[in-house]
C-alpha cells in the first residue's frame, strides 16, 4: 500500500513538473484577457450565445480596429460549466498572466464565483468584473477595491422594477396598498434584492411578499397556488434557468396575466419566454441588455465579422438574441475601461492595479456611445473609486410573442436610496474582515 | 481487503502460529523506505518546486477531494454501506466550522475540529436507518440527508450569519498567529491534516473496529451469528466517515475555494466523491488518493494539452466537448480493465514488475 501510494504521489509529481506553465517573461505587446466560460453543462444554451458576443467583439477590436489603441488583446477561453471552483482553479491558472502578457481584469461570469474569489482578487490585486451580478455590497469600492458589480446591481434591479411598477400605476403614491410578489430562485441570486425590496416596500407603503422556489424549479403550482391567494398587483419574477418558462407557464394556469408580470435581468431572454409559447406574450422583463439586432454595433458586425465567416456564432438567427447582445455589451465595457487606463498610463498592456484605475475611471457618454455603435443597446455609465456600479439603468423590454420589443427608455434606479443599505452592508464586511476603507480623494 | 496470494503466509513472520483459527493480530505495516520518501517528497521538496498555482489550485483541493474519498470509503468501501449523502456532510463541516468561528468565536483548528464532531453527530442521525434498510435503499435515504442539508443552510440565515446571499467567508486565515493564507500555508495545513487523518484511518482499519466493518460488509447475518455488533458498527461507520466529510468540507470551503454556498456542496458533489472511491477503488486507502487524481487532475491535463495543440483550430464548444467524451472513455476503460479500481490495477502491475523476468 505504501508503495502504491508512493507511485500515485510520483506519477502526480511528474504530472506536475510536465505541466508547469512556462515563466512570464515581461514586455508583451498583447493584453490577456483570459475568459472562464461555460460551453458545457445546464447553462451551456445561455453561455454558447453569450461567449459569441463577446469574442465576436474582441475579434472586431482587433482585427478591424487594430486593437485597443494597438494593443491586441490575447483572448483564451477556459470551460468551467458555471461551477466557482473550477473557476477559482482558472482563476489561479491566469492571473499572471500568459507569456508576458499582463491580466487586466477577470471576468467572473457568475455570481457564485465573484463570492469565491472576492478577496484573492483583492489580494492579487486583479478587478474582478461581474457586469449586472456580483456581490451587491462590492459597489462600495472603498471596502472593495478590486470587485466591480458593474453596470445594474441586484439593489438596481430591485428599483427598477419597483419604478416601472410606479410608473405603470402612475406614479409612486399609487402604489400604496398594493400587493407586490416577488417569486425568486432560492439561491443566492435569488436572495440578494430581499433587502432592498423591503426596504422599498416601507418607503412607498406597497405589501411585499416573498416567496422562494427551489432550484432547478421544474414544478411551481404550490408557489403559484400561494400567489393566486394573495391576488398580487404584481409579479416580479427573479428566476433563472428552467424555473422562467416553468413560472410563466404556471402563472397562466393559475390566471395570473403574463403582462403584469416582469421579470428580471436573468430571466429575460429568448430561451426564457420560447419555451413558455403562448403564454409568454405580453411577458415584460428588465432589459440593461436589450435584444435586437438593429442597433449600430450590429450593422458593422455584420459588415466586417458576421459576413466575412469570422463570428463564433454558429447559428447566424441569434444574432441580436438577447445573450448574445450581453457579450458584446460586456466585451465593450472592458474594452472602454482599458481606454480609460490607457490614457493615463499609456498605450500598452495594463495589469491588474492599472485595469482597477481604468474600470474606475470609466466613463461613456451619449456621444461616446454614438462613436462605438452602443447608442440605445447600452447605457451612459460612469464609474468612480467609491461607486464600482456606475449605471444603475435598465430599459423595459416586452415579449410579442416572437421578439423583445423595447417599451421604455433607460428607467434609473433610485440609488441613493439604497446606497446606505449597501454602505451598511459593506462597512459589516470590513469590521469582519479588519479591512480600512481606502478614502478615494486622498489616492491618484 | 483480501490477502493476494503472493503475500508471504503470516507464520513466516513469527506473528501467529499455525495452529491458530484466526490471526488476532494482523502483519505490522512493512515499513519501508517508502513511507518517509513520500512525506518528504510532499512536506519538503513539493512545496519548493511547486509554484502557487500547484499548490493552491491543483493539490489542495486534490489532498481534499482525497479526505473526502477517504471519508466515503471506510463508510462505503469497508464497511459495506452505500451513501450519496457526502456533499452533505462536508456542508455541515464548512457550515458548522463557520458558526463556530463567526457565533462561538473560537480558533480555526479547534472549530474545524468541532465541526467534524457535529458532522459525526449529523452523520449518526442518518445512520441510524440502516438497521432497517440495506444497499440501494439505503442510498435513497443518505439522498435525504443530502438534500435536506442543502435546504436547512439555505432556509435558515442564522448558518450564514444573516448575508444577502447565503454564502460563508471568514477573515484571514490564521493558525496559531501564522498567517496561513499563501498558498504554501494552505497547502501545509491541507497536508498535515490529510496526513494524520489517513493515519488515523489506517489504523482505524487495522484495529477490531475495521475488521468488524469488513465482517459486517462482506456479510452481515454471519457477522451477526460470531457475535459482531452489526447495528452498532454500521453506525459507527456512519459517524466516523461523515467526520472525516465534514473536515473535508471545512478545508474545502476555507483553504481552497475561501467561501462556499451550499451549492458548492450540490449532489453533484456527492457524485463526485462516490466516484473517487469507485474509480480508485473500494476499501483501499491509497484508492482515494488515486482515485481523486484522476478526477481531479485528469480533466485538468486533459484541458492543459487540449488548450496547448487545439486551442484555436478547433471550436471552443466541441473542443470542450471532446474533451468530456475522452475522459467518459477513460473512465469506461479503466473500469472494464479492472472493476476494483486504479488500486487494484496498479498493485497488480507492481506485482508483475517486481517478479524478474517480467511478464506481461
Amino acid at each position: 500500500m505504501k508503495r502504491l501510494l508512493l507511485t500515485a504521489l510520483l506519477a502526480a509529481s511528474v504530472a506536475t513538473t510536465a505541466l508547469v506553465p512556462p515563466s512570464a517573461f515581461a514586455d508583451s505587446k498583447e493584453q490577456y484577457v483570459p475568459l472562464p466560460t461555460y460551453r458545457v453543462g445546464p447553462y451551456a444554451s445561455s453561455g454558447t450565445l453569450w461567449w459569441a458576443g463577446t469574442l465576436d467583439y474582441f475579434r472586431y477590436i482587433n482585427e478591424v480596429e487594430g486593437g485597443v489603441n494597438g494593443v491586441k488583446l490575447k483572448v483564451e477561453e477556459f470551460e468551467t460549466e458555471w461551477s466557482p471552483d473550477r473557476t477559482v482553479e482558472v482563476y489561479e491558472r491566469v492571473k499572471n498572466g500568459k507569456d508576458g502578457a499582463p491580466v487586466a481584469f477577470f471576468f467572473t461570469h457568475g455570481t457564485p464565483a465573484s463570492y469565491a474569489l472576492i478577496e484573492k482578487g483583492a489580494a492579487d490585486k486583479i478587478p474582478l468584473i461581474d457586469p449586472a451580478g456580483g456581490r451587491t455590497e462590492s459597489t462600495d469600492g472603498t471596502v472593495f477595491p478590486y470587485a466591480f458589480p458593474l453596470l445594474f446591481n441586484y439593489f438596481s434591479q430591485a428599483s427598477v422594477g419597483i419604478n416601472y411598477i410606479a410608473q405603470k400605476e402612475g406614479g409612486f403614491d399609487k402604489l400604496k396598498g398594493k400587493k407586490i410578489v416577488t417569486v425568486y430562485h432560492d439561491s443566492a441570486y435569488g436572495r440578494e434584492t430581499q433587502a432592498a425590496v423591503e426596504l422599498l416596500a416601507k418607503k412607498y407603503g406597497f405589501e411585499n411578499y416573498q416567496i422562494p422556489v427551489a432550484d432547478p424549479g421544474n414544478e411551481q403550482s404550490p408557489q403559484w397556488r400561494q400567489v393566486r391567494e394573495i391576488k398580487p398587483d404584481w409579479v416580479f419574477l427573479r428566476t433563472w434557468g428552467v424555473s422562467t418558462p416553468v413560472a410563466i407557464k404556471t402563472a397562466q394556469r393559475f390566471g395570473i396575466p403574463a403582462d403584469h408580470i416582469i421579470g428580471d435581468v436573468w430571466a429575460g431572454s429568448e430561451a426564457d419566454v420560447i419555451p413558455a409559447g403562448a403564454a409568454a406574450k405580453g411577458y415584460q422583463a428588465l432589459a440593461p441588455y436589450p435584444g435586437g439586432a438593429s442597433f449600430e454595433i450590429h450593422d458593422r458586425l455584420r459588415k466586417t465579422i458576421l459576413d466575412t465567416g469570422k463570428s463564433d456564432l454558429k447559428d447566424k438567427k441569434f444574432f441580436g438574441a438577447v445573450y448574445y447582445n450581453i457579450g458584446l455589451i460586456n466585451a465593450v465595457l472592458a474594452v472602454e475601461a482599458l481606454r480609460a487606463g490607457q490614457a493615463k498610463f499609456g498605450n500598452k498592456p495594463l495589469n491588474g492595479e492599472e485595469g482597477r484605475w481604468g474600470f474606475e475611471h470609466l466613463t461613456i457618454d451619449d456621444a461616446r456611445l454614438k462613436q462605438i455603435g452602443f447608442y440605445g443597446l447600452l447605457q451612459p455609465i460612469k464609474l468612480t473609486p467609491s461607486d464600482h456600479e456606475g449605471g444603475g439603468a435598465a430599459r423595459i423590454q416586452q415579449w410579442d410573442g416572437e421578439k423583445w420589443v423595447l417599451v421604455t427608455d433607460w428607467i434609473q434606479a433610485d440609488r441613493d436610496t439604497l446606497r446606505p443599505l449597501i454602505e451598511a452592508k459593506s462597512a459589516a464586511y470590513a469590521k469582519e474582515h479588519n479591512i480600512t476603507p481606502r478614502s478615494p480623494t486622498a489616492e491618484n | 481487503m483480501s490477502q493476494t496470494l503472493s503475500n508471504p503466509p503470516l507464520v513466516s513472520r513469527g506473528v501467529a502460529p499455525v495452529t491458530r483459527l484466526a490471526p488476532v493480530a494482523l502483519p505490522g505495516p512493512r515499513l519501508g523506505l517508502g513511507l518517509p520518501a513520500l512525506l518528504l517528497l510532499a512536506f519538503g521538496v513539493v512545496p519548493q518546486l511547486g509554484g502557487e498555482y500547484w499548490l493552491g489550485a491543483i493539490l489542495v483541493p486534490f489532498l481534499i477531494l482525497s479526505l473526502a474519498g477517504l471519508g466515503l470509503n471506510l463508510l462505503t468501501g469497508y464497511a459495506g454501506q452505500t451513501s450519496l449523502g457526502s456533499g452533505g456532510f462536508m456542508a455541515v463541516g464548512a457550515f458548522a466550522t463557520f458558526g463556530f468561528v463567526v457565533h462561538g468565536g473560537l480558533p480555526l483548528p479547534l472549530a474545524i475540529f468541532l465541526a467534524g464532531l457535529v458532522t459525526a453527530g449529523a452523520g449518526l442521525v442518518f445512520g441510524l436507518p440502516s438497521d432497517r434498510i440495506k444497499g440501494f435503499y439505503l442510498m435513497v435515504s443518505s439522498l435525504a440527508a443530502q438534500f435536506f442539508f442543502e435546504w436547512l443552510f439555505q432556509k435558515f440565515p442564522w448558518f450564514y450569519n444573516y448575508g444577502s446571499s447565503g454564502t460563508i467567508t471568514l477573515p484571514r486565515l490564521e493558525l496559531f498567529g501564522f498567517d496561513i493564507g499563501s498558498a504554501q500555508g494552505r497547502y501545509y495545513v491541507t497536508l498535515s491534516t490529510v496526513v494524520l487523518l489517513t493515519w488515523i484511518a489506517v489504523s482505524l482499519t487495522r484495529s477490531q473496529i475495521g475488521r468488524n466493518w469488513m465482517a459486517v460488509r462482506d456479510m452481515d447475518t454471519a457477522a451477526a451469528v460470531i457475535g459482531i455488533p452489526v447495528y452498532r458498527s454500521k453506525v459507527v461507520a456512519f459517524a466516523v466517515s461523515s467526520f472525516y466529510l465534514g473536515i473535508a468540507g471545512a478545508l474545502w470551503a476555507f483553504l481552497y475555494l475561501g467561501s462556499a454556498s451550499v451549492q458548492s456542496f450540490g449532489i453533484s458533489r456527492s457524485f463526485q466523491v462516490l466516484f473517487i472511491i469507485i474509480i480508485g477503488g473500494m476499501g483501499s486507502i491509497a484508492g482515494n488518493f488515486i482515485g481523486a487524481a484522476f478526477i481531479s487532475l485528469l480533466p485538468l491535463a486533459i484541458d492543459h494539452i487540449a488548450q496547448g495543440f487545439f486551442a484555436g483550430h478547433v471550436d471552443a464548444g466541441l473542443l470542450q466537448n471532446i474533451q468530456k467524451a475522452i475522459f467518459g472513455l477513460l473512465i469506461i476503460g479503466f473500469l472494464i480493465k479492472e472493476p476494483d479500481g486504479l488500486a487494484r490495477l496498479l498493485r497488480t502491475l507492481g506485482e508483475r514488475l517486481s517478479n524478474w523476468p517480467l511478464r506481461f
